[in-house]
């Protein structure tokens, strides 16, 4: 079943491919000419502003709105043409928790299995694990109404493993979680993508997108601002790098920044802030300066932008 | 496996109407009203002690009973859904709207045949002869597809409260009952009542019902039952076609 899907020229495989996507809510156009495509086996952070978009667009991908212009491929299948084979082989972590409150939590996995199409041996297996996996096991006769929101969530990402996608959508799956709950679902994510699943993930979370992502998008009012990968993102927004340093002894502030690569330097409490215009070759003159003067390099540290600074960088300015 | 094929996307309706009847179904109050409406309907019927026959009396009994379980809750399902947030899951489901609605569907026409077999056997307890066991079957059968039919498109309006549903249904259903024979025999309606209540597939089932237990009817049997398929199949398939246009709605 993987023959129809079109591959990039470095012959990596697109498993989402948008083109033009929009919606649009009456005079609000929600998602406006949106393209972008997620690799097979990437993690795919989503990130945006309150309202900017980032639901609406996965909502489209996973075929539950239907979108007003553009074209969306899911593994091959046009997701308006082919809509049911799309979703037989991705799986979703909507929104807003929605399992059966009055079903307990084993009989809400049950009917994942009916509406997937799995035999009742695969389907009780399959719910077996990922329950003792998630830590629900225990309480899987339990009617949902009585479960935390922490429980309801890994429940939801259950029922979206129960048939083994591909492809995983999660709209902001951790949000409101507390550490342990957020850090059960992470590593679970981590262990998917390890086996080859594809990830496509919204999020607020800065950190959580930094760590776990691949490449990320961000998008400001219905348009995609920036795609690459965290990294290339922080660095693409400061030409000018900034380096911490500190010595086991005290030294003038014009000999450092008298070094090749070094624009400037700042002392304060212990250390030196350096400013470089190519971290490279600074890094490297204060190597050989600190050998040459027989000075210890006690920390060095390079100060990247955190993705916070340039998710407010890329989503802040030209705000009206 | 065809994912999208027929087959497999009935056999998904009927995990749909498996759900619906756990969870909307066998909830107290709903089994209560089951059990209860028909009874308390016959009561205010024979106590009217109108003077009319009981075999009549009691086909309208049925036809009620059959007509108000089967578009009793079905209606609120899509409402319900909608604001539990339940339906975005299913809409990310590998099943159809067409799938989504055969299933609600399934789970009402099973409602409401299993509460009018309770009318049936008062029916039978007191006295009243079944003289045609198959007419009256497939009659309720094919009754409570229409019906069932009825009450999706009743749940047609993108609302997600449930309770402007059950207004809107109510404020529908209850003329249906008067146009359709129950009260008024069909022989002595005036034209304009006759007009009125051949628009009416519950006109057709009441006068099934009754040909069942007295032999006597006003439209011959195979139209009567003809009309009811009819019905079913236009009203079905306008549900099925609605749905997949305001499902997103909801969202
Ligand atoms: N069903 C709807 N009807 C009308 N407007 C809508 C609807 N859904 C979303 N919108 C609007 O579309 C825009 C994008 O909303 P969306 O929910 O996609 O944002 P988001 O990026 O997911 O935000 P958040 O981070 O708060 O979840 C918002 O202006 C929102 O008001
Ligand atoms: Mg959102």
């Amino acid at each position: 079943m993987t023959g129809d899907t079109r591959t990039d020229c470095s012959g990596v495989r697109n498993v989402i491919e948008v083109e033009d996507l929009t919606k649009v809510f009456g005079t609000i156009t929600a998602v406006d000419h949106v393209s972008f495509e997620v690799r097979e086996g990437e993690i795919f952070g989503f990130l945006g502003p309150n309202g900017a978009g980032k639901t609406t667009t996965a909502r489209m991908l996973t075929g539950v709105i239907p979108m007003d212009g553009g074209s969306v491929r899911i593994l091959g299948h046009d997701i308006r043409r082919e809509p049911v084979r799309a979703k037989q082989r991705f799986g979703v972590v909507p929104e807003t928790s929605n399992a059966y409150v009055d079903l307990t939590a084993w009989q809400n996995l049950m009917l994942m299995g009916d509406l997937y199409g799995l035999d009742r041996a695969r389907a009780q297996g399959r719910s077996h694990d990922l329950l003792e996996t998630l830590g629900l096991y225990e309480r899987r006769d339990q009617k949902v109404q009585g479960y935390s929101k922490g429980m309801r969530q890994r429940l939801i990402l259950a029922m979206a493993l129960l048939h083994e996608p591909e492809l995983l959508f999660l709209d902001e799956p951790t949000s409101g979680l507390d550490v342990q709950s957020t850090q059960m679902i992470l590593s679970l994510l981590r262990a998917l993508n390890a086996d080859g699943t594809t990830i496509f993930l919204t999020t607020h979370n800065m950190e959580e997108a930094n760590r776990l992502c691949d490449r990320v998008g961000i998008i400001r009012s219905g348009k995609i601002v920036a795609i690459d990968a965290p990294e290339k993102l922080k660095t693409a927004i400061d030409r000018v790098h900034r380096i911490e340093v500190s010595f086991d002894r005290e030294i003038g502030g014009d000999l450092l920044s008298g070094l090749a690569g070094i624009t400037g330097a700042a002392r304060t409490g212990d250390k030196w802030q350096i400013t470089a215009e190519n971290q490279d070759t600074a890094i490297r003159s204060l190597v050989s300066f600190s050998r040459q003067e027989g000075i210890a390099i006690l920390t060095l540290n390079t100060l990247a932008p955190s993705l916070d600074e340039v998710f407010l960088r890329l989503t802040g300015e030209e705000r009206s | 496996m065809n994912p999208a094929g027929t087959s497999e996307q009935v056999r998904r309706a009927w995990a749909i109407a498996k759900k619906d009847i756990r969870i909307y179904y066998s909830k107290g109050p709903v089994l209560i009203f089951g059990i209860f409406m028909p009874v308390f309907l016959f009561l205010a019927f024979f106590m009217g002690g109108r003077q009319l026959p009981l075999a009549f009396l009691l086909s309208g009994l049925m036809g009620m009973t059959l007509f108000f379980t089967s578009t009793a809750v079905s209606p609120a399902i899509f409402p319900w859904e909608g604001q539990a947030r339940t339906l975005e899951r299913l809409a990310a489901c590998p099943i159809t709207t067409e799938a989504i609605v055969l299933g609600d569907m399934i789970a009402s026409i099973l409602f409401g045949i299993g509460v009018t077999a309770v009318t049936l056997l008062i029916a039978l307890a007191l006295g009243l002869p079944l003289l045609h066991g198959i007419v009256l079957g497939s009659a309720v059968l094919l009754a409570a597809c229409c019906f069932s039919a009825i009450g999706m498109l009743l749940a047609v309006p993108p609302t997600n409260v449930p309770s402007n549903i059950m207004m809107l249904s109510s404020l529908l259903k209850f003329p249906l009952v008067f146009i359709s024979g129950i009260f008024v025999p069909l022989e002595q309606m005036p034209a304009w009542g006759l007009l009125l209540a051949v628009c009416s597939p519950l006109t057709y089932f009441t006068d099934l019902v009754r040909y069942s237990f007295t032999g006597a009817h006003y439209f011959p049997v195979a139209v009567e039952i003809a009309m009811l398929a009819l019905f079913t199949l236009v009203f079905t398939a306008a549900a099925m076609h609605l749905h997949r246009r305001t499902m997103p709605r909801r969202m």
